[in-house]
């Protein structure tokens, strides 16, 4: 399933990355927990969070993740978009709490790591 | 082609039309005619030029542009006799060769023109520029830029075959600055594309770049005055140090403790301070050496082998 389809099918706003939708996701993680992303989430992975600041960028490049989810309406800021699309990490958004979104993706076949 | 990579190719492309001059793509060669040349006469330089048409000069001054439509136009009615003075286009459109690609396509665009003469500051004719210029320019500079990267790869790569010495060793030095969250990161990130372009194995980069993070982060969130960051490469091991000079650990076994974190709340809520960093480092590294003196700094020393 690629980024694009998942875009889609959860109603998922494309805030930063939009060339990059093509990706293939090798699975899902859900954590605000910085450390714990670093610790679990696979390349690949998509990741779902409350956090919005530059520094999720960081994580998702060190770790090659297919891209970020921030839920809740949260609104990322303006540097976290901008350093996503330099570094050509996804930034998705939706309004909706990241239970709803992880079960959804879980719907599209999208596996957590363990 | 999906639509996806459509997408990322026509981004890439964007850039170039507004990096790349259009003296740097158009055709220095330009066949040109006269005003008092005939259709006949511009009939036969197309065809055997292969080209679709042709700026008028006249004592070295542009004074028209004469296409292949106009070409037809003229054959229509029979008048091959015709001057390509009274068929040409007077009002010419020209682009300075000093201009971004993208002021070429946003004109050649707006009237439906072929092609543009290109011309200096000073007015001169210095080249023309085609649709397919561009195409064929923009492609060149796609490739050129693949081959860069591929030659600093090659390069990096064969770094300590090609310099001799008992010890060689590359070392990597970062500074990280205190409470600065924006910039987190960077430096592992820069360390992450420098083990890539030595060639080192995709695991042992995720490996070195969680274990540099997690390093840096501490450094930005506790480090009274950041840190530094030094990476040691070596043929048989990383060595990645994290120095800062204060405030200190009173308990290293407790800092040890998974979970454990001094980091004040507005740091947590950002997702950081969570208590696994050193946990994670020492997940990722084979050995890992913490100590510190409270009033004076702390060192984190992590290590790889790579045999």
């Amino acid at each position: 399933m690629t980024l694009k389809e998942i875009a889609h099918r959860l109603s998922l706003q494309i805030r930063a990355g939009e060339t990059e939708l093509g990706r293939e996701v090798t699975g899902g993680y859900a954590s605000d927990l910085l450390s714990c992303v670093m610790a679990r989430a696979r390349r690949g992975n998509i990741w779902v969070t409350l956090q919005a600041h530059p520094n999720i960028v960081a994580v998702a490049v060190l770790l090659e993740l297919a891209g970020i989810i921030i839920t809740e309406g949260v609104e990322p800021e303006p540097a976290t978009l901008q350093r996503a699309q330099v570094e050509h990490i996804p930034i998705l958004t939706t309004v909706r709490t990241t239970f709803t979104v992880v079960s959804e993706l879980a719907q599209l076949g999208v596996k957590g790591v363990d | 082609m999906t639509a996806e990579t459509k997408s990322a190719e026509i981004t890439k492309i964007q850039e170039l039309i507004y990096e790349l001059k259009i003296e740097q793509i158009m055709t220095r060669e330009v066949v040109t005619v006269a005003p008092e040349n005939t259709i006949a006469e511009l009939k036969t330089i197309l065809k055997t030029r292969r080209i679709s048409g042709t700026p008028v000069l006249q004592d070295g001054k542009l004074v028209g542009i004469v296409s292949i439509e106009d070409l037809i136009g003229a054959l229509e009615v029979g008048e091959k006799d015709a001057l390509v003075r009274d068929r040409m286009t007077r009002n010419v459109q020209t682009i300075y060769a000093d201009e971004s690609v993208v002021q070429a396509v946003n004109k050649l665009t707006q009237y439906g023109f072929g092609r543009l003469p290109v011309v200096d500051r000073q007015g001169r004719l210095v080249g023309i520029l085609t649709r397919g210029d561009i195409v064929r320019g923009l492609l060149k500079q796609m490739e050129v830029e693949y081959h860069e990267e591929e030659i600093h790869r090659y390069r990096a790569s064969h770094i300590f075959e090609d310099i001799v010495s008992d010890q060689t060793g590359l070392v990597l030095r970062y500074r990280v600055k205190a409470k600065d969250f924006t910039h987190g990161g960077e430096a592992s990130s820069k360390v992450k594309r420098a083990l890539e372009r030595l060639g080192a194995q995709p695991p042992l980069v995720r490996r070195v770049a969680i274990a540099t993070y997690e390093a840096e982060t501490n450094l930005i969130i506790h480090a009274d005055n950041g840190g530094e960051i030094i990476v040691e490469i070596m043929p048989e091991q990383i060595r990645v140090i994290a120095l800062d000079n204060g405030p200190g650990i009173p308990d290293i076994e407790q800092a040890l403790q998974p979970g454990f974190s001094t980091a004040p709340d507005w740091i947590r809520e950002l997702g950081f301070g969570a208590g696994m960093g050193l946990n994670n480092i020492q997940a990722c590294a084979d050995k890992m050496n913490l100590s510190s003196k409270v009033g004076v700094g702390t060192r984190l020393e992590i290590l790889f082998h790579l045999k």
